[in-house]
């Protein structure tokens, strides 16, 4: 299945990239995760454990346990700082 | 309930007044406007460039200001964030409460910018004489919207 995964802010300087589509064979988004950080130190540092940053599916806040479907679209962000 | 995300700047006394327009209800109205400040983390800050996430910034507004209108007796609400480029002083963000009585427009215009500040996707990058950099989260602002949460309590802190 393909899905739709988007980065914002510091992440999406730090990773170069905005928006991609991914296969993505049906899991959660600790898996996905674990996907990227396997794309380079980079990756893996900005994706690590101890690093703060926040996972929304279909625009809705989720934690790493949460199920991704096919379509869905998956945001990787850092902690938010509007107002 | 109006709930803009726009580049465009805002007119407060305007929003207020379409706010309050044909509702003999409202007895009190409490606003925030949020600014560019000319500092920040020991730096002084020329502009800043605010970023979003645009499937969900408004939705999250929205939710935000359902949970304000659920929990207090208020009449509407009205919450203008920008984005885009901002010079110092420039309005960033309006969050206005019409209710029949003070202390619950007060109360929910509070509420719903400690919302506003720890969830809706947002992103400020500040442009110090050092170069940009992307605003660090605090953590007070964490604490202050874990303070509006209290199973015990729906009424207020």
């Amino acid at each position: 299945m393909t899905i739709t995964v988007l980065y914002f802010a510091r992440l999406r300087e730090e990773f170069g990239i905005a928006e991609e589509s991914i296969p993505f064979a049906a899991g959660t988004v600790a898996a996905l995760l674990d996907i990227l950080r396997g794309r380079g130190p980079e990756w893996a540092q900005q994706l690590s454990a101890e690093c703060n940053y926040r996972v929304a599916i279909n625009q809705k806040l989720v934690d790493v346990g949460a199920a991704i479907k096919a379509g869905d679209e998956v945001a990787i962000f850092p902690p938010v700082t509007g107002g | 309930m109006k709930i803009s995300v726009q580049e465009n700047d805002f007119d407060a006394a305007m929003e207020i007044a379409e706010l309050r327009a044909n509702n003999a209800r409202i007895g009190a109205i409490a606003s925030f406007i949020g600014l560019v400040r000319d500092n920040n983390a020991g730096d002084a800050v020329t502009a800043m460039t605010l970023e979003h996430y645009p499937a969900m910034s408004a939705s999250i507004l929205l939710d935000i200001g359902e949970q304000a209108m659920r929990r207090w007796r208020i009449e509407d609400v009205t919450v203008i964030h920008r984005t885009g480029t901002l010079q110092l002083g420039e309005q960033i963000v309006l969050v206005a409460v019409a209710a029949p009585h003070r202390h619950d427009a007060f109360l929910a215009c509070e509420f719903i910018m400690d919302f506003l500040k720890t969830a809706a996707p947002f992103w400020k990058k500040e442009r110090t004489a050092q170069g940009e950099r992307w605003v660090e989260p605090r953590a007070t602002d964490e604490e202050a919207r874990q303070s509006w949460i209290d199973p015990t309590d729906i009424s207020g802190r």
